[in-house]
């Protein structure tokens, strides 16, 4: 179900395009907001959680997902170059899977990592902070990819999608709504991150249970779709 | 032995009919697939490569079905008409990738270069080529493999006439190896110097088929028209007029010039100056009004 060779090319094709900037603008804007609050601030375990929840978590990660999830196939379908990878004899569910593992491996690293320095510049990880957001962080990658993937498969407008889920659904309308959040990747990592935490700052709406069995659903389903997707793939032609 | 077949195939977008109801069979050795742009070439290409399914009617490769069977795709080799292709990758690594999406390794990478004659400039990046250096290099990568069928959109678009004799050459020597090898192209001329047979598409039909003199003969015995300007156009219209070689004549007054219909090719073509000379009229202007591509083809599909 992995191809070194898929996943090469998307690798390259990740962090060489332009886009790739964004992956470490956001990162390095999260540091330096850590660095900053530390500094005129002093360590604050509330302003800690509000940076890591408020930003990180709420805003980079699903950027960072879209940025990856959308990259790691919608350009190559786009201006039809996916047609190489497609005139082989390779499973279309082993190009999804391998994609779908650099985009999560990409997210990861780019939201993840950060996450956890910037928590660590906040508040020394003081009330595990850091490490709670961080599992949030990880956690909330695999299903952001899976479904940025999806909609990078299915869709021309994949990133517009990806954005308006990420930043209208989950941020405007899971803080107006209160049933919005349920359907919300953030908080059913903020349900992993609350058990790992000790739960007394790091909350979530949904049940652990629940967040759990959605994510995975979500991942599942999202991959499984995008490799049928991608076994029928029309590429029009110029006519 | 290696053939595609098309049985009654028809693809639509929407209400519009892209392919209708077009029965073929490729086997090994070159074939033109010819058509005026817009006529279906690139959609039945992409049926014929498994990239679309036909609407009805089935597209088979020795038998086995190409939509969604990515198997086939270890016997048959593309090369698509599009640019794009891994910009960021040197050629080398480019041919190298496709070599191991087939499980195959740099050695076929390299062989496949060497075909194409692209071994100078492997190690630039693909975005710094030119037209003519990508085609070669999608068709290094097409030829990884070693398929035994070769379907190629287009791919003399762009190229400069040196690099045109080379792919023609090399399309050319797969098809004497037999190998099934299929091109696309709008232009005659390529079709006729590099295929043994030609299957010509218009507006979504199959038109004709046969070998190129087959097809050159259905294209010279259809009506010319010719524009003519002599010293006595009505001198000169009466004396064509009296041979079955002409069909029809117009004095344009306007034009100051003649409007000929002819309808034996070769016999008007030695006529008209033997005609002129015998009575001492000099011509100004013989030019054919009606040789565009198109013209030639809409005549065929009425046929």
């Amino acid at each position: 179900m992995y191809n070194p060779t898929v996943a090469r090319l998307t690798y390259r094709a990740l962090l060489g395009r332009r886009r790739a900037a964004l992956l470490f603008v956001l990162p390095g804007l999260l540091i330096l907001l850590a660095t900053a609050v530390r500094v005129l601030n002093g360590a604050d375990d509330q302003i800690a959680a509000d940076v890591l929840g408020g930003f990180a978590l709420a805003t980079m990660v699903p950027l960072i997902g879209v940025i990856a999830g959308t990259g790691a196939i919608g350009p190559e379908i786009d201006d039809g170059s996916i047609v190489y990878l497609l005139s082989k004899p390779v499973k279309r569910p082993t190009i999804i899977m391998t994609k779908l593992i650099v985009a999560i491996s990409v997210t990861m690293m780019f939201s993840a990592l950060p996450t956890f320095v910037a928590g660590f510049i906040l508040n020394g990880n003081g009330q595990q902070l850091a490490i709670s957001y961080t599992v949030a962080a990880l956690v909330a990658s695999i299903a952001y990819s899976a479904l940025f993937l999806l909609f990078g498969t299915v869709s021309r407008h994949a990133v517009v999608i990806g954005l308006v889920y990420a930043l209208v659904w989950e941020t405007l309308f899971g803080s107006l709504v209160a049933g919005a959040r349920t359907l919300s990747v953030q908080q059913w990592a903020l349900a992993v991150a609350q058990k790992v935490g000790d739960g007394s700052m790091v909350t979530s709406d949904v049940g652990l249970t629940l967040a759990i069995s959605l994510l995975v659903g979500v991942t599942v389903v999202a991959t499984w779709y995008a490799g049928q997707k991608l076994r029928t793939l029309t590429l029009a032609g110029e006519e | 032995m290696t053939t595609l077949n098309i049985e009654h195939t028809s693809r639509w977008f929407g209400n519009v009919v892209a392919v209708n109801d077009v029965t073929m069979s490729i086997g090994p050795g070159v074939t033109g697939l010819l058509g005026p742009n817009g006529a279906g070439k690139s959609t039945l290409i992409n049926m014929m490569g498994g990239f679309l399914a036909p609407s009805t009617g089935s597209v088979t490769l020795d038998g086995q079905r190409i939509w969604r069977n990515e198997s086939v795709y270890r016997q048959i080799g593309i090369v698509p008409e599009r640019e794009a292709m891994y910009d960021f990758l040197t050629g080398l690594e480019f041919v190298v990738a496709n070599a191991e999406l087939h499980g195959l390794g740099a050695k076929a990478a390299r062989t496949a270069l060497a075909t194409v004659e692209m071994e100078y400039a492997q190690d630039r990046k693909i975005g710094t080529y030119s037209k003519g250096m990508r085609q070669r290099v999608k068709m290094a990568s097409a030829l990884v493999h070693d398929p035994s069928v070769l379907l190629l959109d287009e791919p003399f678009n762009g190229m400069d006439p040196r690099q045109r004799m080379q792919l023609m050459d090399l399309l050319r020597r797969m098809g004497a190896t037999g190998r099934t090898v299929l091109f696309s192209s709008h232009i005659l001329e390529e079709v006729e110097q590099l295929a043994s047979h030609i299957e010509v598409i218009v507006a979504g039909r199959h038109a004709a088929s046969g070998d190129f003199r087959k097809i050159r003969r259905l294209m010279t015995d259809r009506p010319h028209r010719y524009l003519v300007r002599s010293s006595d156009d009505r001198a000169l219209a009466a004396a064509l007029i009296a041979d079955p070689s002409t069909a029809g004549i117009e004095v344009d007054v306007a034009e100051g010039a003649l409007r000929v219909q002819a309808v034996d090719f070769g016999r008007f073509t030695e006529l008209l100056p033997r005609v002129a000379r015998e009575h001492s009229i000099r011509l100004f202007t013989v030019s054919p009004s009606d040789e565009s591509l198109e013209s030639v083809f809409s005549y065929l599909v009425a046929a």
